[in-house]
């Protein structure tokens, strides 16, 4: 049953909702708007309907609770890979540095790994005023249960008001089980945060239906309102080791045999591979015509130090492992610049691209749809212009 | 060996347009299918049970029509199917959809392995896979990228997880709940001797009242914790290219290297 209600008497049938639903749940029967099961109250029609014919039921009041009073303060979680601070940390502590100084509050780091004091010192660095430093043997590579229960001791004894991670995997797999368990709102992969100057409350905007429409997202009556922000959203500050800051050690939630969970190996990839945290995507798709065709596109990613991407139809046809494949059902990217060989630009394509800042479309077909987001196109064949160009910034990058 | 599948039915945007003039979904005809994520996670779940034998059970939370996506997964030749349907569910953000969702799994009984996809291509949180694991006090595995082995006797079982730097082979307890990635396996298609066991088989609708304990204050729109507050379309991304047209590849490729040399983005 859709939650959806529709006012007859003021409906007039204009149909502006029906553009406005994501879930093609409205259409026009009788010159009335109708809805069906494809209804997920997600509200998007109500702003669109000129006659304020359509309503959802009533929302629990946006005042915040009196209890949640007691919660105060920014906290980031600060992700370690090999004793190695992940680059979308340093991006949250600079969102939360600000978010903190908008809510006149301190921004907390939580540090959990082993052998990882120095990065106490790097977070506090990056803006942190305070640094809850877990180091236990049992947290030396990331499962989720130990780090999940430690973190949610401190949620629960020092109380935050706001919880940022990166939407890396580890950080989405840590959100979750840490959001469910505290039974609070999360939202996942934000590419937006701010503070509602009239009430504090945590604007969580983030892109969904493959980045075809925004939402944004408040989390009213629990906390802390926790977010998981996508890789390169906001800007990674500049270090200052000047800056001052608390350390409290912490002790570990569990002992390392109380964990059922154990990594027991990992196998690092290339760089050409980390397409989340590139700043420079060279991807291949089905024009590059076979495993062989990738060479000139790994060429030009080398010299300008980013990573290979590829289209789903280059992956599926077995021509480069998933690993690289950009779109809706691989990675969404957002790197400074993005350069697409041989990519149509199929709707799923740019649904895990689009937002990157300067894109570059290098195709031969020039109704190919990449070329309505390029910032730059050549219409022509890649395996000229994409040699010629390596050559180029070879003598221009002075390599 | 005891296998739940998580499904969801999404609105299939492989066939969607944009309108080029208001940068929004063409929506008219749009269909529904399952998450291809999901589809992954159901092969996986078939495979394991035609390795260890056992039963593969999906569930879906979702409207009524929700059921399509259940009867196509008995299609593709899972045993059983429960569907969690109630006006109760509608609005459910994802803290709420696990909540119901580990509850009726509660109610299933005793299981080894739940399998999700890595995450729903109209919501795209990969949430609620978690969420569900973290209500039931089980193993989670996320991103799964292969399933290395399992031992049924020791209890255990290890898998290879795709993250950002690379793989992480990673070995746990059972019961788990895995949500897995595209490349895990190649999804089969329907077969007709099991769409016609789909056709006849009578799928139980769960509602909120089946749910033991379940707490009616936490389903649905009143009990999730995040609210949407405003929907609209991203900012137009239009009429920016400039397309570099030179006598040849070496001179359009020199336009093209100065004018990204330019943006300062290197």
């Amino acid at each position: 049953m859709p939650l959806l209600d529709i006012d007859k008497d003021k409906c007039v049938g204009c149909g502006a909702c029906i553009d406005a639903c994501p879930f093609g749940a409205l259409s026009l029967v009788d010159d009335m708007v109708v809805v069906n099961d494809k209804c997920t109250g997600c509200g998007a029609c109500l702003l669109a309907c000129p006659m304020h014919a359509l309503s959802l039921p009533e929302k629990p009041p946006l005042k915040a609770a009196q209890h949640l009073a007691t919660y105060s303060g920014v906290w980031v979680w600060v992700e370690q890979f090999h004793g190695q601070m992940g680059g979308i940390s340093v991006e949250m502590l600079g969102q939360g540095r600000k978010l903190a100084g908008q809510r006149n509050v301190a921004l907390t780091a939580c540090v959990l790994g082993h052998h990882v004091e120095h990065i106490t010192k790097e977070a506090i660095s990056f803006g942190a005023d305070r640094v809850f430093w877990v180091d236990d043997e049992s947290l030396a590579s990331y499962t989720t249960v130990p780090y999940a229960s430690t973190l949610i001791n401190l949620v629960h004894e020092y109380k935050p008001e706001i919880f940022l991670l990166g939407a890396s995997a580890r950080g989405r797999d840590l959100a979750g089980s840490v959001a469910s368990l505290l039974h609070t709102g999360l939202t996942a992969d934000c590419t937006g945060l701010d503070i509602d100057p009239e009430n504090g409350l945590l604007l969580q905007t983030r892109p969904a239906f493959g980045g075809n429409i925004m939402a944004t997202i408040i989390c009213p009556n629990h906390r802390p309102q926790m977010a998981t922000v996508r890789y390169r959203v906001f800007e990674k500050p500049k270090s200052d080791y000047q800056r001052q800051g608390q350390v409290i050690p912490v002790k570990a939630a569990m002992s390392a045999d109380q964990i059922t969970a154990h990594v027991v190996d990992s196998i690092l990839e290339k760089d050409e591979v980390n397409l989340a945290d590139a700043r420079v995507i060279v991807a291949g798709g089905h024009g590059v015509r076979g495993p062989a065709g990738f060479e000139p596109i790994r060429k030009l990613a080398q010299v300008l130090g980013g990573a290979v991407g590829s289209s789903r139809s280059a992956v599926d046809a077995g021509w480069i492992s998933y690993a690289h494949q950009v779109g809706q059902t691989g990675r969404t990217v957002r790197p400074d610049l993005y350069i697409a060989c041989g990519i149509s630009g199929q709707i799923q394509h740019l649904a895990g691209m689009k937002t990157s800042k300067v894109i570059v479309a290098i195709n031969t077909n020039p109704d190919a749809p990449i070329f309505n987001v390029a910032n730059y196109g050549i219409v022509g064949d890649l395996f000229q212009i994409v040699p010629a160009l390596t050559k180029q910034f070879k003598k221009r990058l002075h390599k | 060996m005891n296998i739940i599948i998580c499904i969801k039915q999404v609105p299939d945007t492989t066939n969607v347009k944009i309108n080029p003039e208001t940068n929004t979904l063409i929506r008219e005809g749009i269909s529904s299918i399952i998450n291809p994520f999901d589809l992954y996670a159901i092969e996986e779940g078939l495979r394991l049970k035609e390795k260890f034998g056992g039963k593969v059970t999906v569930i879906s939370l979702g409207p009524p029509q929700a059921i399509n996506a259940l009867k196509e997964a008995i299609g593709m030749g899972t045993d059983e199917a429960i569907q969690l349907s109630d006006r109760a569910f509608a609005g459910s953000d994802s803290w709420a959809t696990a909540y119901a969702l580990s509850l009726a799994i509660k109610k299933m009984g005793e299981f080894d392995i739940i399998l999700c996809g890595k995450q729903a291509i109209d919501g795209d949180t990969g949430q609620v896979g978690p969420g569900v694991a973290s209500q039931l006090g089980i193993t989670q595995l996320t991103y799964v990228f292969k399933i290395v082995k399992i031992e049924p006797e020791a209890g255990t079982i290890t898998v290879e997880r795709l993250l950002e730097e690379g793989r992480e082979i990673v070995e746990a307890r059972l019961p788990a709940l895995l949500t897995v990635v595209k490349d895990i396996n190649q999804p089969r298609s329907t077969s007709l001797f099991h769409i016609r066991r789909a056709s006849k088989l009578i799928v139980p609708t769960w509602t909120a009242a089946d749910l033991p304990g379940a707490d009616l204050s936490n389903l649905g729109l009143k009990g999730s914790p995040t609210q949407v507050i405003k929907i609209f379309s991203p900012p137009k991304h239009e009429g920016i290219l400039e397309l570099i047209k030179a006598d040849s590849a070496e001179e359009s490729a020199a336009i093209l290297a100065d004018k990204i040399i330019a943006e300062k983005v290197l």
